[in-house]
């Protein structure tokens, strides 16, 4: 068992580092610092679904020194440290709760990782007159955060490990 | 049970995605509203100021030890052109109102629209 889950981590720590890969190829859609679509975030959504908080806790954080390592700078580290790590927690603290689905859950995601980013920003550069960008960062977590959402609900429908081989799907499409 | 649930489910999801959107659209809203035409456009670097140009001018200044290309013309300011490689900041095109900022994070710089007056205004 406890192989298993080693076996599943580290498939799923390669899976958001190809997605956070082929992200940093994606050229920025919005002239705006710091939105992305948050592609590995699917693979965290999952994760907490599926295996739990701690795991998914290890997943991002060697995620995000892996990803920023090879793909971009020390400083982006920083960024999205501080972004997946306040995503993660409020994800968690959402799902606890039991009364939303997974597309309420990656939606507080998205707009926390972008609320996490805009403060590191706000220490870095020693200026809040970023905080212009938040109403931005906000909606844009909203949208991200929905298509993230809609797509991991489905992962984790498809890969339920209760269910059997060639079940009907219409019965639990989305929002587990 | 589970399927009365998750028809609540999906309809707490949604009030909580409208209770976003529209915190984010009545924070735009105040943001802008809080606005007036600016009179300088401060470079910052870090958070310390090293440069700030009246909007009534016209003009490209390299700003930063030329990192960046600063543009003013018709009260406005935007950044022409950058050393960085995603050029987001130049993609994010004029400001002209108060608190309105342009960021360029590789370079660390900020361009700031100021009221005139007062030093730098400060949202938040």
């Amino acid at each position: 068992m406890e192989t298993r889950k080693i076996a599943q981590m580290g498939l799923l720590i390669a899976l958001a580092m190809i997605l956070s890969y082929v992200e940093s190829r994606i050229p920025a859609f919005v002239a705006i610092p710091g939105i992305k679509m948050g592609l590995a975030n699917i693979v965290v959504v999952f994760a907490l679904y599926r295996l739990g908080f701690k795991e998914a806790l290890v997943i991002t954080a060697l995620r995000v020194v892996l990803a920023s390592l090879l793909f971009g700078s020390v400083l982006s580290m920083a960024y999205s440290a501080s972004g997946a790590l306040l995503s993660l927690v409020g994800m968690t603290l959402l799902k606890k709760s039991r009364l939303f689905g997974t597309v309420a859950v990656s939606v507080t995601g998205g707009v926390l990782h972008n609320l996490g980013q805009i403060a590191t920003a706000c220490l870095i550069l020693e200026t809040n007159a970023i905080a212009y960008y938040i109403p931005f960062l906000i909606i844009s977590g909203v949208v991200t955060g929905i298509v993230i959402g809609l797509a991991a609900a489905i992962v984790i429908n498809r890969l339920d490990p209760d269910r059997k081989v060639k079940d009907d799907e219409e019965d639990d499409e989305e929002g587990v | 049970m589970k399927s009365t649930s998750k028809k609540a489910r999906i309809l707490r999801d949604l009030c909580l995605i409208f209770a976003l959107v529209i915190l984010g659209l009545a924070s735009l809203v105040i943001m802008r509203s809080r606005g007036t035409e600016g009179a300088y456009a401060i470079v910052q670097v870090n958070g310390i100021e090293i440069s700030r140009h009246s909007l009534h001018m016209e003009g490209t200044i390299p700003v930063n030890g030329g990192t960046n290309l600063l543009e003013i013309k018709g009260n406005r300011a935007r950044l022409v052109d950058a050393d960085c490689p995603d050029k987001l900041c130049v993609r994010q095109g004029w400001i002209q109102y108060t608190g309105q900022c342009i960021t360029c994070l590789p370079n660390k710089l900020t361009v700031t629209i100021s009221g005139g007056d007062d030093s730098v205004e400060l949202i938040l």
